[in-house]
């Protein structure tokens, strides 16, 4: 076992840190509404309330579990040694979280930021099997996250583990730069969104015999836009105490990571807003709020290394990306993925990892983070696969036909989201 | 298919650590190929995975 020594924080960055961490779950509540918009107004009730009990699910598991294999930044960790240097693979924090209350403020914070990152990097497969996946799986799916899953990827990367000691040990720049989680939260939430799509399978009706994929757009546009306003507040808290957190900025560079954010979903919105536009005549609202999200997650790793300028261009990169990728994962591909999820916090995730590699300053940066990308892609993804494929045959993840057809909501809670409204005949049901 | 797909990806990963451990600091060139050679073979799993997923989803429309 060995430690890592921790930085000491003055009580204004405290304060300020404390404070953006207690804005961030508007990120959560941004991502919550654009998954429940995004699916089908026969399943919001649903849909909603699964993000509900995510969040719920994923605070229990990973106080119970999760932190404990976490572990602190300062704490001691599992090592072996490989090639005469130290590979430190798993935390051993404190069981059920005992002696909190006494830990270093840093701790502490610590331990919220990954309390709230858990809880969105679990509601992104969500979206990705709305209008199929149980409620019941959804949680199970949450729960293996937050407890195995998340907490092994943290430790690499945000408490002293082998990914955040490349720079030490191998001299690879600063080691694997994620300040603000686009790989521990987003590709690992976007690669679970995959595993979880492979196993589930696509909604009824979505790739009929003999013909193209059926568009089944998203239920209420204005749901989806307005969570990508409250997202923009959530990101910009998050990347704000991620700098401070993970890569000790000082308070003057926070402004500029704040304005990078900004940036980066800017340009990600115009580029998508002009794809779509230039691809189907007019932009498209859900596919320009995918494009927003996706900037935001590619400056999820780069708002606190990178220049205004290059922000700008990691943005306009993530908003080209998006659509063009969404269109090849549903009719090239064969993914049903109504949220876009493996796209948007996936795809643009890895972008904005390679981009903080590409930007930094410090030479070997970009070969630390191609291990990290190699470590999510060639680990994280198989391990999340066999774990659900696992819990698939004990908790199936699939409703039933009858269910799917009649809609989640009265299915799974006996009630609909809208209940004044009259429900329609689906004409993809053939 | 799909299992053989994701059983090929974490042998890119190990591919990748290999080049950390094999190579020094200095030689920046060979450990940068070594980890892209990791990569690609992840992106060849990634692929053969989903080529599965799309012959099942084949043999499954309706």
């Amino acid at each position: 076992m060995t430690s890592n020594v921790q930085p000491a924080m003055t009580e204004a960055t405290f304060v300020l840190v404390l404070v953006s961490l207690l804005l961030s779950p508007l990120a959560i509540a941004g991502v919550a509404l654009i998954n429940t918009g995004l699916g089908r107004s026969r399943s919001a009730a649903q849909a909603l309330l699964g993000n509900l009990a995510i969040v719920a699910v994923t605070t229990i598991a990973f106080a119970l579990v999760g932190a404990t294999l976490a572990g602190p930044m300062g704490g001691v960790g599992h090592v072996f040694h490989l090639s005469g240097k130290p590979w430190n693979w798993l935390g051993t924090g404190p069981l059920l979280l005992s002696g909190l209350a006494s830990a270093p403020a840093q701790t502490q914070l610590e331990l919220l930021f990954e309390f709230l990152a858990v809880a969105l990097a679990a509601l992104i497969p969500w979206g990705s099997g709305a209008d199929r996946l149980r409620l019941t799986a959804g949680c199970a799916v949450a729960a293996v996250l937050a407890g195995l899953v998340f907490p092994l990827l943290a430790h690499w990367v945000w408490a002293g583990g082998w990914l955040s000691q490349l720079g030490g040990n191998f001299s690879l720049g600063s080691g694997f730069l994620d300040p603000a989680g686009a790989g521990t939260i987003h590709v690992l939430g976007g690669l679970s969104a995959l595993a979880v799509v492979w196993v589930t399978g696509p909604r009824r009706g979505k790739f009929p015999q003999g013909g193209f994929a059926t568009a089944m757009p998203g239920h209420n546009a204005v749901y989806i836009l307005f969570g990508c306003l409250l997202a923009l507040a959530g990101w910009l808290a998050f990347n704000v105490a991620g700098a401070v957190l993970w890569v000790q900025a000082p308070l003057s560079a926070l402004p500029v990571a704040a304005i990078n954010t900004l940036l980066s979903a800017s340009g990600a919105l115009a580029a998508t807003f002009a794809v779509t536009r230039y691809r189907f005549g007019k932009p498209d609202a859900s596919l320009c709020a995918n494009g927003w999200l996706a900037g935001l997650v590619a400056s999820s790793a780069c708002a606190a290394i990178v220049t205004p300028v290059q922000s700008l261009v990691v943005g306009i990169v993530a908003g080209v990306i998006t659509p063009l990728l969404v269109e090849v994962l549903e009719l090239a591909v064969s993914i049903d993925d109504p949220s876009g999820a493996i796209t948007v916090h996936g795809a643009c995730g890895l972008w904005g990892l390679i981009a903080a590699g590409v930007f930094a300053p410090l030479g070997g940066q970009l070969i630390a983070q191609l291990v990290g990308i190699a470590a999510l892609l060639g680990l994280m993804l198989p391990f999340a696969y066999l774990l659900f494929w696992i819990v698939n045959r004990f908790v199936p993840f699939r409703v039933d036909s009858d269910g799917e057809r009649i809609g989640m909501d009265l299915h799974e809670l006996g009630g609909g989201a809208y209940p004044e409204f009259v429900i329609h005949r689906d004409d993809s049901y053939r | 298919m799909k299992f053989a797909g994701v059983l090929v990806m974490p042998a890119g990963f190990f591919l990748s650590i290999a080049a950390l451990v094999l190579f020094p600091a200095s030689n920046a060139a060979a450990r940068t190929t070594f980890v892209l050679c990791g990569l690609g073979v992840e992106a060849l799993g990634l692929v053969v995975a989903v080529r599965g997923h799309m012959e099942a989803r084949g043999n499954s429309r309706q």
